[in-house]
């Protein structure tokens, strides 16, 4: 008997979540609503069955997301039973920093950055899963799985710690906090067979359906609401459209397509020839971009 | 089959089949020159991993960090780290995920670098077999000798010798049949047994993914044919053994132990041991969200509950009632230390295996191994990346099986207790059998009632400071006003003990760490026989006086921080020292050539530069009555 690759990423992911509940003190889950943090969940809920989640959920909510994301938040948090926190930048909003008048990287930073590092420290937070995986982005390949962030919540990408065996090391000065990865080994296609195989509920939007959206430099952006400006000349236009990555409407873009049901999502994906966070508007402002709003403190 | 070909309905039969494939973690290893980054390149590329933007953005790197001219250089795909990119080298670990239509792969990519050793060290650690880059034109080098080292010491098995470049050496057999030969002779020695030998250009393609039609001499697996194949060892058919890492209690009436399984399967009914205390238990059942398991085997996550009551807890292994594995608190080990600050002997380091965490002390090594000769040198201690062979002793028994039987449960961390940093990777080669027959004397009378005829509360008061701080002077005083007041005491100071019991001692890190080691054994004794102890000792270092606090318990620890400044104590100079260490004629004294790490919360400071010695005592008899061990 051997185990499937799907069934050792499970029990390495299991493993990681459990080691953080019994070792460190006040952990929370960064909860994007995305797919990753969809599958995030569900590993929790089974490593932790039959008690309740050890620790809340946190979404940091820019605003600027989907609408349909919000409501699937709320939903999936009300049907089970989770402790789900909800915090956005007030300075930043009171400012009206939005992705359009202040550029895609200020925006970021105001809005997911600093509200981040803000929630944490609200919450007294010394630890926070995220749903990043390794094969994402030539960054991520390099950090470790429980990354110690300091004082600022900043990556040292040149002094990690050594991570043997999968033996983790959680302890920490006072002011130092864990960003820990569950998902590290995982890959976009592992991620989607896994929602297939344990039937795993996901944003809609994942699904191609007819929406109304604009092209802008070359990206399709959907009209999730009536705050998106448009250009002179740009005209809305109802395509069959799903999106393989979900984060803020104005900077994520959609791919046509037709694949509406989870066989035809997978089958779609392995033919593409783009990578996921193409559709992802921050990742491209400059090359090592990823690295750098690490560093600073992003997930 | 081409996915592409494949309907929708088909699509989920492929799909259900995908799911069964297994995963092979290896590691390449070799320096940027020898190609391996170009290799890596070569198997992502080939299983069409390359999405077209990423090829877009390696174009644009190309061109501007790029070191193969017009050409593509794979490298920078590889090396994500800005620092690696304007190097041109590899400085962490970096994990590369492909499949095939057999397998799925992750590969992780190793630093050459030998100050990189730790990273290596890091991505070797979970793989199963290791990829050992040669340039044919060069054959084996230093660093190949070093890396199969690593290899072999981190437990790897199966290694592919892939002698690259052929291209550049006309496909030449005989420098193929020289370097395997070489490399066979040498690996073996490490114990390295399954070798596979292949030819390859990772630039043009040949031997990667077909036969190569320019080395028709060469008749086995390509390299992609080699690692869809290979049988990886499982320790599924081993004996059954699982750490508890976090008790599952959701309410009264469940309690759940979860932890990874280490070797082995499991089912409900299983007859099991719960060590380090040996009591036997039966698996009652295997808890799980989609309904109960009939059973589960080694990578598995579970939840078990037992049929007995037991007080089980973190650091507890579960493991097959027949045939169970060793319990002890002494080993051999193999260390590889993995930061700029030396390795202390005698001093307490965090050990950590998968979910026992101890207090452990190590002994000097045995030896150190140049890595890149193999030969066993004098060590007196270990620093950034040199590996040794050392003892450790922990602070309580633990369940554990050599590296060499099992990585989960031979394989640790250090960790220091300070700076909480990794500072070392171990391996244990076998338990030590001196302490299995010391066993403790069960005592009739103890220090309550040792104390309780003296009608007093025993404590330590630890005073720490720099040499000539005054230190002395006021443990005497306030020693001669608790014996005025008819308490039993015991000073311990630290130039009488030196004297003494300590004459061996030098005054290096660890010579310190061992004299402040025996010191709080010492005052151990003198409180559990009912006394006041003060000890008077420079003690610079917090990891020992953390390691004093522990031995003799927070409640019954004072620490005592008499302060003045390096510049005060200098001008006051009593014993002469610190001319004599001025003058160099004194290494290692404390505040000149060697560091003193101040108390963060000592339950008293004391200012000596504006208080008298009189009144400090009185500060001292002052905090006792306030905690009401002296009226």
């Amino acid at each position: 008997m051997k185990l499937s690759h799907l069934e050792r990423l499970e029990g390495e992911s299991i493993h990681i979540m459990r080691e953080v509940v019994a070792e460190v003190d006040n952990p929370v889950m960064l909860y994007s609503i995305g797919k990753d943090s969809s599958v995030m969940l569900h590993l929790a809920i089974k490593a932790f069955y039959p008690a309740k989640l050890p620790f809340p959920l946190l979404h940091i909510d820019t605003t600027w997301k989907f609408s349909e994301m919000i409501q699937f938040r709320d939903q999936t948090a009300a049907k089970l039973g989770l402790k789900l926190l909800v915090y956005s930048n007030e300075e930043g909003l009171k400012e009206g920093i939005n992705p359009f008048d202040h550029g895609s990287s200020i925006y970021t930073d105001v809005m997911k950055t600093a509200a981040l590092k803000q929630a944490l420290e609200k919450y007294s937070f010394d630890a926070a899963f995220g749903g990043a995986r390794r094969d994402e982005e030539k960054s991520r390949a390099k950090e470790r799985i429980f990354s110690i962030r300091s004082k600022n919540h900043c990556w040292d990408p040149k002094n990690q710690r050594p991570e043997l065996w999968s033996i983790y090391n959680t302890h920490k000065q006072k002011d130092e906090s864990l960003r820990i990865f569950p998902l590290s080994n995982w890959t976009e296609l592992d991620i989607w067979q896994y929602i297939y195989k344990e039937n795993i509920n996901i944003v809609p939007l994942y699904y191609a359906a007819k929406r109304p959206t604009v092209k802008r430099n070359g990206t399709l952006i959907m009209l999730d609401d009536d705050r998106l400006p448009l250009e002179a000349g740009e005209k809305p236009l109802i395509r069959h459209v799903r999106f393989r990555t979900l984060g803020c409407y104005p900077l994520t873009g959609a791919i046509e397509s037709t694949a509406d049901t989870l066989p035809a999502i997978i089958h779609e994906m392995l033919l593409s020839t783009t990578s996921e966070r193409q559709g992802r508007i921050i990742d491209y402002d400059n090359n090592v971009s990823m690295e750098k709003k690490k560093q600073e403190g992003y997930f | 089959m081409q996915v592409s070909q494949l309907a929708i309905n088909d699509f989920t039969t492929y799909l259900n089949a995908h799911d069964k494939k297994d995963l092979l973690r290896f590691i390449t290893c070799g320096s940027v020159d020898d190609g391996k980054s170009t290799l890596i390149g070569r198997l992502l590329y080939e299983s069409q991993l390359i999405y077209d933007d990423q090829l877009t953005a390696l174009a644009k790197d190309s061109k501007k960090f790029g070191t193969t001219g017009e050409e593509l250089d794979f490298a920078l795909l590889v090396d994500g780290l800005a620092s690696e990119r304007e190097q041109g080298i590899t400085i962490d670990v970096a994990y590369r995920f492909f499949s095939t239509d057999k397998r799925k792969f992750i590969v992780a990519d190793t630093p050459g670098h030998e100050q990189y050793t730790r990273n290596m060290a890091t991505g070797a650690s979970t793989a199963s077999l290791a990829i050992v880059i040669i340039d044919a034109r060069k054959g084996i080098l230093t660093q190949t000798r070093r890396h199969s080292f690593i290899v072999a010491m981190l437990g790897i098995k199966n290694i592919v010798l892939a002698i690259n470049k052929m291209d550049l050496v006309d496909y030449n057999q005989i420098i193929y049949e020289q370097i395997k030969a070489d490399y066979i002779a040498f690996a073996s020695a490490l114990g390295l047994i399954s070798i596979q030998v292949i030819p390859i250009s990772a630039l043009k393609g040949d031997n990667i993914v077909t036969l190569s039609s320019n080395m028709t001499w060469y008749q086995n697996p390509t390299l992609i044919g080699y690692l869809e194949n290979i049988k990886i060892q499982s320790t599924s058919n081993a004996a059954f053994r699982m750490s508890v890492q976090w008790v599952n209690r959701p309410n009264l009436d469940f309690r759940g132990f979860t932890g990874r399984i280490c070797s082995g399967q499991v089912k409900p009914g299983d007859l099991i041991r719960v060590l380090p205390g040996n009591q036997k238990a039966t698996i009652s059942r295997l808890v799980a969200y989609e309904g109960d398991l009939n059973q589960a085997i080694v990578g598995q996550s579970i939840t078990c509950t037992l049929i007995e009551e037991l007080d089980v807890s973190r650091g507890s292994v579960f493991v097959s009632a027949n045939d169970p594995c060793e319990v002890a608190d002494q080993f051999e080990t193999r260390l590889l230390w993995m930061v700029e600050k030396p390795m202390v002997s005698g001093r307490q380091y965090l050990f950590k295996s998968n979910s026992v965490s101890a207090l452990c002390t190590l002994s000097k090594p045995k030896h150190r191994i140049n890595i890149n000769s193999m030969e066993k040198m004098a060590a007196k201690e270990l620093t950034l990346n040199e590996i040794g062979d050392c003892d450790v002793s922990l602070d309580r028994p633990i369940a554990f099986e050599t590296y060499e039987k099992n990585r989960e449960l031979g394989g640790f961390i250090l960790i220091d207790r300070v700076t909480h940093k990794t500072v070392a990777a171990g391996f244990i080669h076998f338990a030590l059998r001196r302490s299995s027959n010391v066993h403790k004397q069960a005592l009739l009378v103890h220090q309550e009632q040792r104390a309780l005829i003296k009608e007093q509360k025993p404590i330590v008061l630890w005073f720490t400071g720099l040499s000539g701080s005054g230190k002395s002077s006021i443990a005497n005083l306030v020693e001669l006003k608790l014996n005025r007041i008819g308490k039993h005491s015991m000073l311990l100071d630290g130039d009488n003990i030196r004297y003494g019991l300590n004459r061996d001692l030098d005054f290096t890190e660890s010579g310190r760490a061992e004299n402040i080691r025996r010191i709080a054994e010492v005052a151990k004794l003198m409180t559990d026989a009912g006394l006041i102890t003060l000890v008077s000792f420079i003690s610079p270092y917090k990891a020992e006086r953390e390691m004093a606090r522990q031995l003799i318990g927070d409640r019954q620890f004072l620490e005592i921080y008499v302060h003045t400044t390096l510049a005060a104590a200098e001008a006051r100079d009593v014993k002469g020292l610190y001319k004599k260490a001025r003058a160099g004629e004194i290494m290692n004294f404390t505040g000149i050539g060697s560091p003193y790490e101040a108390p963060e919360e000592p339950a008293l400071k004391i200012e000596t530069e504006n208080t008298t010695s009189e009144e400090a005592a009185d500060l001292v008899l002052g905090l006792l009555s306030k905690l009401g061990i002296i009226d």
